[in-house]
């Protein structure tokens, strides 16, 4: 039997990491079966596309056309939609609707067509619950105030307004009046392309709770588990504090849901994994009534594995899409074994002896602009879970994980602190709905006396939650502030999971000093497993979580091993590329006979599925929790035994920032850095130290300097020229890189970042050019570049949010040896043990030191190189980055395999690897990275690309030769214009030349083009006829009316210079997004676009991606 | 706390103060403390509750599965004041009772030391604060520990027993309590029928002679093998109903120890699981359809499958999948069915309710019959 299983293409907010875990899992799965699986998706960055997890792997555009090309070639028998998210569902049903699958004989596996439709079509969906005397909010879908109204007056008030088809939730919201209702009503069907708008009885405040359910052919069904939102309904579970199982819940109550679960899973006829979403009535007396019903909603139902569903299953240790997949090629449960006790079967329903909770993450430090506040949708990019023995120690070690810089426990907003009042604080902020920081506004609250009661009136939380907040805030305040502790203290304050770190504040101590003491006394965490069932059979899972009890379960593994630092959260800027290397370097360690360490707080993630690796710990990616884990490893519990454990190797360069930044931590508590040293690495990363390493090896970088001062800032950028490129010289959340094009905008950058607080700030020659980037791996001697990657932007958008081209297209042989050169010679200097990312400039031959003066060179921080080399280095970066897994997929260079095997002593030439030119030779292929960005998601932000990086995920585009391959990049982004219609063109004067090429492209393709006075003009001065709109700034706004009408295929507008408020600009770029139109901001993506769609009649190839690799790499390579 | 093979557990008390002893066992729900607690089946026995977080909702009225909590203690890790109106605290519930409590203890641990000694005799023992860790106090629970009576030694059925009464309205039915969770009654009476409740010492005379139209014998406390006269009463229950043949049958329904009974009174012998099935998770396949259903279980004994008398007219209808034990016993001919999982939940899934759909359809098949 052949299946086809569809990936969930790239990471957006509300699609993230899970749907690797689950689509993983089930490749794996269906394999142990026998089965032979086909896998498609267009996201190169995840561990499903690794070589060897499916029979047969696609990384090609998630489309009907393409699917069903792939179709025609394998002739599945089966397609197994339910793994790939909202996207895999989607597909399979435009698939079963154009014919496709029947056409072809295509099963579709687990979730029937018709439970798809039903769960996701609103009406449909309705009809079935109310056919089952399932309880739903009354709700109407309206095109007029006035219907909205009309029925209010029927249903009463509060009302929930929930646009249809306009993401961002723009103009959505409650409605407890008459007014609130008519204005929002009003936005709402305004903001709808549709214009219509879902009126909904309002169930804020409710209870939400959520259950993971599962059925088999013959028609058994048990509940995997529940899961209870400390955020009540008017939170999205996925931006909600998440705990398993629920906390408040009697039997009654939880049996009661439960039965609903089962009911709906039943009539829908899924067989595999569902996720029931109900909002429960808050009621306060359970009734003595026997039968009375406490009062419930089904609020929503998944019918695939969902983000819930990865929550789920890392929080009790059930497989879901392991056994969902079996189960959709007619397993059944019980004869499904349970991986866990491997004696017990799949057909149970875990017992969990621990509290789980979890926490979102936000980009709202990328975005400091954003709206913050938390509604009926989603804005988290991803999440954190903690598991403990109490709830107060498991939302501690969840807060530790979180890794908001500086945030902890104890953290307060500035504009908190003036307030001390409790009453002020909670009316000014806790009473307009939830925000990002509400859990730290709930400590602050109650820090300052606020009750329980006070606390529970204006937020809802169940008083449960809250008065454990309560206890620990007391706890804090009356036992630990400016107490010394002693060892029943300590122990205490551990089993109520403090932080070192905190108890230190707190004492007047420093974390070091508090682990001594612990060390003293004895006081250290003990490891328990997650078992599935509360310790009744025994169990061979190797997943633990760190709690501080009697009993230690975790005994040191035997032999060598070695410990790999995952990396948390996801977020912007660090995503699922690196959980990817994590988990090959893992396997690569197993293939080298050594015991992989997980350590990793992520649930989203394949790296936590305890099968990955020969240990897993879930528990915070922090010092503290690292060196606990080392000694429960064996390393340094006392000076007797360090002599005899062997140092633990401990690999931070795969998991991103988070783990290299442990790096200079490590030595200290007992760990030995495998590969590249902390040294070495420090020297790359602080900017300062790097710029003289770099200058003494003669190493160019852009000129420019550090400035305390507005004034010697100015100083710099007279002597380097104006554009500069500011940044604080660490860059903390927020306050990130801005060019400045002139005094002005110099001026305003320092003003606000001083306001931030930042104290240097590093200003560098704007340099025009192209950016390039390579990828390596060395040994310190031997250096393999897998590949140069070239930006179709220029520089100055962040190489997270460029499309990249590899190889290089316009790269000069000599340019291309000098990168290699260059790139030998950093690593070789620093020295690089192991990976190995830099990212340089390649300089515009008509702006080559364009506009700089001659200055003397004394006067200068750096010299300012006028003669070749005209390549500039900007970052290296001593660890692998977001490009390896795309590089690795289309060279075929296992990079990260090379990188563990050289740490731990091989070399290059050991592994033949070892290249004369250092460079591996690209095979008969071109690949494009394309990113790919949440913005419908993420209202007020700005989409304009610049030197902060704000992409989510990417895509990958490859074929034979560039346009095809650029074609399915565009596709695959979701940024391919539409054949015909409309193409505006708003750009700022100084791009008003540069767009000519574009302006004629799209002229010469057919389109329409709309532009503004300006832009029009020069369109006009082109010969060519052009619809000339107002300015939005002299309110006309039928530019945004022509963005929205549905015709428009593209936006081309580029920002005003600098930060320079730019409202007609933002407007338009925001209606481009929420009416998802391709809206491009730089012109070189414009221009790529216009020369993809002039190619695009040149048809695209479909085919495995071992096809398209050049057989050289792939010799080499397996 | 001690075991008696001599480990210890320190922790903070709570509910009543006085000292407790007897069988320590594990239940692995995590909700419906107070239907364990209140469920007639633990006297004798002291309950570790795997789930960390206890009383979080506090106790009330309706999660009462019978008039007092009978647990000897309760043993958590953490306990909780109830986040509901109008509920009362675990801890004042169980002191109004008399029933002690410990917390602060790491109960995983614990149950790992049960599951691989299998269940253990223990003693709980309440001091000042001051002699916490006390070597003589220690010494003093294990010994406490290791006199307290086996099972067997104690009229656990007849204590747990309650008077007779009679509910609802509908079809007669008889229930032996043997020690009855309410929900047993509830689940007949919801769905119309009479209840009448008769002591588990009363004889099969009086029950017959109220001439029922369907037989529940109960769940209940300890070891079948330790109550020959409740043992004999049922047996001749049987044999009255087996007589009239299944021209004039009455439906008998066995429900754990009531299970377990009905087993012995077939001749069958019944043994000690290693540390007995207690939670709401357990997966019983129906051997005739082949279906799974998750069941709620407390039982220490189980019918020996090998023993069943070959010519008793009985067959194993359901067995447990995680260890192959017997979980039903069914009547080739007659409407004669036992369970020993606890078809009315409460606590866990209600997913076995038809288990009375099915009883109370053959009671009016019955009785339609009869005309
Ligand atoms: N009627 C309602 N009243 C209040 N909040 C609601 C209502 N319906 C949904 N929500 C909130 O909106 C969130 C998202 O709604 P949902 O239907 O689950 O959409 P999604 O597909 O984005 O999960 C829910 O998690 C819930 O918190
Ligand atoms: N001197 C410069 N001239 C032009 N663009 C630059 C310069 N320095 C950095 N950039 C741009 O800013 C982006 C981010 O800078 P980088 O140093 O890589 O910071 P990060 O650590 O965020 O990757 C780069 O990808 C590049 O496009
Ligand atoms: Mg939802
Ligand atoms: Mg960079």
């Amino acid at each position: 039997m052949k299946v086809l299983i569809i990936g969930s293409g790239p990471i957006t907010i509300g699609q993230a990491a899970e749907f690797d875990y689950a689509g993983s899992q089930a490749c794996r799965s269906l394999r142990e079966e026998g089965i032979e699986t086909v896998l498609v998706n267009s996201n190169p960055a995840t561990i499903m596309t690794e070589p060897g997890v499916a029979d047969v792997t696609y990384i090609e555009p998630l489309t009907v056309d393409v699917l069903e090309r792939i179709i025609v070639k394998e002739r599945p028998d089966g397609l197994l939609p339910t793994l790939g998210g909202q996207t895999g569902l989607n597909l399979a049903v435009a698939l079963a609707e154009a014919g496709v699958l029947e056409r072809y004989g295509v099963r579709l596996l687990g979730t029937p067509l018709s439970a798809i439709q039903q769960a996701e079509d609103r009406e449909a969906f309705k009809q079935l619950l109310v056919g089952l005397g399932e309880p739903v909010p009354e709700s109407l879908t309206v095109h007029s105030v006035d219907e909205a109204v009309a029925f209010a007056d029927r249903v009463g008030f509060p009302l929930v307004v929930r646009p249809a088809y306009t993401l961002g939730g723009t103009g959505g919201g409650f409605a407890t009046t008459r007014e609130e209702l008519t204005l929002r009503a009003g936005r709402g069907i305004a903001a709808s392309p549709i214009g219509q708008v879902l009126i909904e009885r309002s169930l804020v405040g409710w209870k939400e709770i959520e259950y993971e359910v599962m059925r088999d052919g013959g028609d058994t069904c048990i509940t995997v588990c529940n899961m209870e939102n400390l955020d009540p309904m008017g939170v999205h579970t996925g931006d909600s504090i998440v705990v398993a199982p629920s906390q408040t819940l009697t039997d009654k109550e939880y049996q009661m849901l439960r039965s609903a679960a089962l009911r709906i899973i039943r009539a829908l006829g899924i067989e595999g994994g569902c996720n029931v979403q109900f909002a429960l009535h808050p009621e306060r007396a359970p009734t003595a009534d026997p039968d009375a019903q406490i009062p419930y909603y089904v609020i929503e139902v998944n019918p695939r594995v969902s983000r819930s569903s990865a929550l789920a299953s890392k929080a009790t240790g059930y497989p879901i899409a392991r056994v969902a997949a079996k189960i959709a090629v007619g397993k059944r449960l019980h004869e499904i074994p349970n991986a866990v006790t491997r004696r017990t079967s799949a057909a149970f329903e875990p017992a969990l002896d621990y509290v789980v909770v979890k926490i979102p993450r936000w980009p709202f430090d990328k975005f400091p602009g954003a709206d913050r506040s938390l509604g009926t949708q989603m804005k988290a990019t991803g999440e954190v879970m903690a598991i403990d023995r109490s709830f107060e120690a498991a939302v501690q070690k969840a807060l530790r994980s979180l890794e908001v810089k500086g945030q902890g426990l104890l953290w307060e907003a500035p504009s908190w602190v003036d307030v001390a009042k409790p009453g002020p604080f909670l009316d000014r902020f806790l009473s307009s709905g939830a925000t990002d920081d509400r859990l730290w506004r709930l400590f602050a609250a109650l820090r300052r006396g606020a009750t329980v009661e006070d606390v529970h009136d204006r937020t809802k939380i169940d008083r449960w939650f809250l008065r454990k907040l309560a206890s620990i805030v007391r706890f804090a305040e009356d036992e630990l502030q400016g107490k010394t502790p002693t060892p029943s203290l300590l122990r205490r304050a551990k089993r109520l999971g403090f932080a070192d770190a905190d108890i230190a504040t707190l004492a007047g101590m420093l974390p070091a000093d508090v682990r001594r003491l612990r060390g003293q006394w004895g006081i250290r965490p003990v490891y328990k497993m997650v078992d599935t069932c509360a310790a009744e059979f025994e169990a061979v899972t190797p997943y633990f979580y760190s709690t501080y009890e009697s009993e230690n379960e975790a005994d040191s593994l035997k032999g060598p091993k070695a410990l790999i630092l995952g990396s948390g959260p996801i977020r912007i800027g660090q995503g699922i590329e690196f959980d990817c290397c994590c988990v090959q370097a893992a396997g690569t360690l197993r293939e080298l006979g050594v015991a992989s360490i997980m350590v990793n707080s992520n649930p989203e993630t394949v790296s936590t599925d305890f099968d990955e690796s020969a240990r897993l710990y879930f528990d915070p990616l922090d010092e503290e929790s690292i060196a606990a884990v080392l000694e429960n490893e064996g390393v340094g519990r006392g000076a007797l035994d360090r002599a005899a454990a062997p140092a633990i190797p401990v690999f931070v360069q795969f998991g991103g920032q988070t783990a290299l930044n442990l790096a200079e931590r490590i030595e200290s508590i007992g760990g030995v850095i495998a590969g590249t040293s902390a040294d070495a690495i420090g020297l790359a990363e602080d900017r300062r130290r790097f710029h003289e390493f770099a200058d003494a090896l003669g190493i160019p970088q852009p000129p420019g300097g550090t400035a305390e001062s507005f004034v010697e800032a100015r100083r710099i950028a007279a002597e380097v020229g104006y554009p500069v490129l500011v940044r604080p010289s660490y860059v903390l959340g927020g306050r990130g890189m801005e060019i400045a094009y002139n005094d002005e905008d110099l001026e305003r950058y320092f003003r606000s970042a001083l306001e931030a607080g930042t104290g240097r700030v590093l200003v560098d020659k704007y340099l025009r050019g192209k950016e390039v980037e390579v990828d390596a791996v060395s040994d310190g001697r031997d250096t393999l570049v897998a590949g140069i990657m070239e930006h179709i932007e220029r520089a100055g958008v962040h190489s997270g949010d460029s499309y990249a081209v590899y190889p290089a297209q316009n790269l000069l042989p000599h340019e291309r040896d000098r990168v290699v050169e260059l790139t030998r010679q950093i690593a070789a200097a620093l020295p690089v043990r192991g990976l190995l990312n830099i990212q340089f400039i390649v300089e515009d031959d008509d702006h080559r030191g364009a506009s700089s003066p001659e200055t003397p060179p004394r006067a200068r921080d750096r010299p300012h190189r006028e003669d070749p080399p005209r390549i500039y280095v900007i970052e290296v970066n001593p660890r692998s980055s977001r490009t390896v897994p795309f590089l690795t997929k289309v060279t075929g260079v296992p990079l990260v395999r090379l990188a563990v095997a050289i740490s731990l002593g091989s070399t290059l030439a050991a592994e033949g690897y070892a290249r004369e030119d250092g460079l591996w030779p690209a095979g008969d292929l071109v690949a494009l990275k394309a990113p790919v960005f949440s913005m419908a998601k993420l209202l007020d932000v700005d989409t304009y690309l610049g030197p902060e990086m704000k992409s989510t995920g990417e895509v990958m585009g490859i074929d034979r030769t560039f346009a095809p391959a650029l074609w399915k990049s565009l596709v695959a982004a979701g940024l391919a214009p539409t054949s015909s219609g409309s193409v505006v063109i708003t750009v700022a004067d100084k791009d008003k030349q540069e767009v000519v090429q574009i302006v004629e492209g799209f002229h010469w393709l057919g389109y329409e083009l709309v532009a503004t006075s300006g832009t029009a003009a020069l369109i006009r001065s082109l010969g060519i006829d052009v619809r000339e709109v107002g300015k939005l700034s002299e309110g006309d706004d039928e530019i945004l009316r022509i963005v929205r009408s549905g015709r428009c295929a593209a936006v081309v507008n580029t920002p005003t210079l600098g930060k320079t408020v730019d409202r007609d600009g933002f407007l338009i770029r925001r209606a481009a997004v929420e009416a998802r139109v391709p809206c491009l901001t730089s012109l070189d993506t414009a221009l790529a676009v216009v020369t993809a769609l002039r190619a695009s009649a040149v048809s695209y190839s479909v085919a495995p991606l071992a096809e398209y690799r050049a057989p050289a790499a792939v010799a080499a390579a397996d | 706390m001690a075991l008696e093979d001599g480990t210890t557990w320190w922790g903070e008390a709570f509910g009543d103060a006085s000292p407790a002893s007897g069988e320590v066992v594990f239940n692995t729900a995590m909700t419906g403390y107070q239907e364990i607690a209140s469920d007639a089946s633990y006297n004798g026995q002291l309950v570790v509750l795997t789930y960390p977080l206890i009383g979080n909702y506090g106790t009330f009225e309706r999660a009462a599965e019978s008039r007092r909590p009978w647990v000897e203690a309760l043993v958590v890790r953490e306990l909780n004041a109830t986040c509901r109106e109008d509920t009362v605290d675990l801890d004042a519930y169980l002191r109004q009772y008399g029933v002690p409590g410990i917390s602060g203890v790491d109960t995983r641990a614990l149950v790992r030391r049960l599951r691989a000694k299998g269940t253990l005799r223990g003693a709980l023992l309440q001091v000042a604060p001051g002699l916490a860790q006390d070597p003589g106090v220690e010494q003093e629970a294990i010994a406490k520990a290791r006199a307290s009576a086996p099972l067997g030694a104690r009229p656990l059925v007849v204590e747990a027993s309650g008077a007779g009464r009679q509910v609802g309205s509908g079809p007669k039915i008889a229930l032996l309590d043997t020690g009855v969770k309410e929900n047993q009654v509830r689940c007949l009476t919801r769905r119309g029928a009479t209840v009448r409740v008769f002591p588990a010492t009363a004889s099969a005379r009086e029950v017959l002679s109220w001439s029922p139209e369907g037989i529940v014998i109960s769940n209940g406390p300890g070891d079948p093998a330790a109550i020959p006269q409740i043992a004999h009463n049922v047996k001749l229950l049987l044999g009255a109903v087996s007589q009239r043949g299944t021209a004039r049958p009455v439906p008998i329904l066995g429900i754990c120890l009531g299970h377990q009974l009905i087993g012995r009174a077939i001749g069958a012998t019944t043994s000690r699981l290693p540390f007995g099935h207690h939670g709401a998770n357990h997966p019983v396949q129906d051997l005739r359809t082949g279906s799974v259903v998750i069941t709620s279980q407390n039982h220490e004994f189980q019918v020996d499958e090998s023993s069943i008398p070959s010519g008793s007219d009985f067959y194993v209808s359901a067995r447990n999948l995680n260890d192959g034990s017997v979980e039903g016993l069914a009547h080739r001919t007659l409407p004669i069915r036992t369970y020993q999982y606890h078809p009315e939940g409460a606590p866990g899934p209600r997913d076995n309710e038809p288990v009375f759909d099915l009883f109370l359809a053959d009671v009016r098949d019955a009785v339609a019959r009869r005309g």
